[in-house]
């Protein structure tokens, strides 16, 4: 069982939280002529890292808020959770 | 190669069975080859088997990390079936379905094909309804397929759970009766030995560490036991694709996930066909040994782990306890997982890719097990022949850029919205 410290409520079990994909995955800009392969890299294609991944995940049963949360994919160990809009460097 | 058969068992059981050759050698990576497989599961193993029997290019080389037989191929549910509405995945397997049939017979190694059937159970009007469209595609595809109603499945499978207040009643089931089980094991096995045997280079241990790509070309790759020269290599690594890709500045329409199983302890022979809870997402099958092996869904999120974790385990069996009470009371021997090359639309990826020499086949999702020879025939023909074969044809990589989706159940990588 994974425990992820939502930024909002504390530290809670993964039964609460729902899986959201890759974060940095950014929305081609509006007003401003996208390409299909910009559309295709923002739709379907992922790098799906081993290792260090930064993921959404929404704290469905509890708060509902989106959070970002810094993970592992091999060993699981959670680094960071930030809130949605949180600028990380 | 000594062929295996009753008369040279009893040959040498004179001897105490000490002088079988070995099934397939060890050998040291030669300096070039004609093609390398990287990836020594079920998929790379019988691409490689058809490369040289179907194309006589028997200059190949196949590159494993671990051993063979290690990864999903021996980590499956051992699930055979062709029961696809659409035609890309229905003709693709029931061309498949074909060669299972053949199989022990094709690679003198007993798979232990078990064309017991398969029955997919309907819990609702609607799920009837879908389940007579996707027959009926079937049977327009050459596929059998029946549409039983709640008595016949009864007859069938009385030790599920069909008592009046459930929350989910059985009302029928889609069967295939032509599907069923093969022992994973021998499969792998069975195309090693044979592969071997016409002189391709199993090379264990041994981990790709990069590509040699020059104007758009692939000379040769890097592993950890020295460099090796081709004009083509294919990519047979189904959870590990991304890794590679990632070498190759590649970024695929695939994601990495884990998927689990378990087995029972073993029982006396209660269930004869596979079954699959149609609610949910949880089959079942029983096992030569009588353990009741079972399997369900993704753990749900990105993992390189190759175990799992016990939350969908839970859900996974609070399905199968619903649909089989008697679940409940077996205890659990064993638990594992594997993981998953899941692609965006659920259906896979067998193709050239923009850089000459270069071939790819992922994407298998749920179902890679059940399309290792189909799999390894026409991923031989893309290599041998520059092209795809029209098996294949569907299963293009730039489907997901041009539209030309396959989306069987709409089950891809995202099991949230399904």
């Amino acid at each position: 069982m994974l425990h992820i410290k939502c930024p909002h409520c504390g530290m809670r079990s993964q039964n609460e939280f729902s899986y959201g994909g890759d974060a940095s995955i950014k929305r081609p800009e509006l007003n401003k002529e996208i390409s299909d392969e910009e559309w295709d890299n923002f739709v379907y294609n992922r790098k799906s890292l081993r290792g260090k991944h930064l993921e959404l995940w929404q704290h469905l049963s509890g708060c509902r808020q989106w959070i970002k949360v810094e993970r592992d994919t091999a060993t699981h160990e959670i680094f960071n959770t930030y809130k949605a809009d949180e600028e990380i460097f | 190669m000594q062929k295996y058969s009753i008369f040279n068992l009893v040959k040498n059981a004179f001897s105490n069975h000490e002088n079988w050759d070995l099934a397939w050698k060890d050998p040291t990576p030669k300096e070039e080859y004609d093609v390398v497989i990287i990836g020594g599961g079920g998929h790379g193993l019988a691409t490689a088997y058809y490369l040289a029997k179907e194309h006589n290019i028997t200059k190949v080389a196949i590159i494993e990390k671990g051993w063979i037989g290690g990864g999903n191929v021996g980590r499956n549910t051992t699930i055979i079936r062709s029961n696809y509405m659409h035609d890309e995945n229905a003709l693709f397997s029931e061309f498949g379905m074909d060669l299972w049939r053949k199989m022990s017979q094709d690679l003198n190694y007993n798979v232990m094909f078990s064309p017991r059937g398969i029955i997919n159970l309907a819990h609702s009007d609607a799920q009837m309804n879908t389940y007579a469209r996707r027959g009926n595609s079937m049977r327009l595809n050459g596929i059998d397929a029946v549409l039983l109603n709640r008595e016949q499945v009864k007859e069938i499978i009385p030790m599920a759970d069909f008592s009046e207040n459930v929350r989910f009643p059985i009302f029928g089931g889609l069967m295939q009766p032509s599907a069923g089980t093969a022992r994973h094991d021998a499969v792998a096995w069975g195309y090693a030995r044979q592969a071997d045997s016409m002189g391709v280079d199993i090379i264990q241990n041994c981990e790709v560490t990069g590509f040699d790509v020059t104007a758009g070309k692939i000379n040769g790759i890097r592993t950890s036991r020295g460099n090796i020269k081709t004009k083509k290599v294919g990519l047979c690594v189904a959870g590990s694709t991304n890794i590679l890709a990632e070498k190759l500045n590649m970024t695929l329409p695939i994601e990495t996930h884990l998927l689990q199983a378990c087995v029972s302890e073993p029982v006396k022979p209660i269930l004869d066909r596979v079954v699959t809870f149609g609610a949910g997402h949880f089959y079942i099958s029983q096992s030569d040994k009588g353990e009741m092996v079972m399997g369900g869904d993704l753990d749900g999120y990105n993992s390189y782990a190759q175990r799992g974790n016990l939350p969908t385990l839970q859900h996974v069996l609070t399905e199968g306890i619903a649909m089989m009470p008697f679940l409940s009371k077996l205890k659990m021997l064993r638990t594992w997982g594997g993981i998953m090359d899941m692609s965006m639309d659920g259906s896979p990826i067998i193709d050239k890719t923009h850089i000459d020499g270069l071939y790819l086949n992922c994407g298998w999702c749920y179902g890679g097990f059940k399309a290792t020879p189909a799999s390894g025939w026409t991923f031989a023909h893309t290599i041998a022949q520059d092209r795809v074969h029209e098996l294949n044809a569907g299963f293009s990589l730039n489907r997901f850029s041009t539209g030309y989706l396959i989306d069987e159940k709409g089950l891809g990588t995202k099991t949230w919205i399904s």
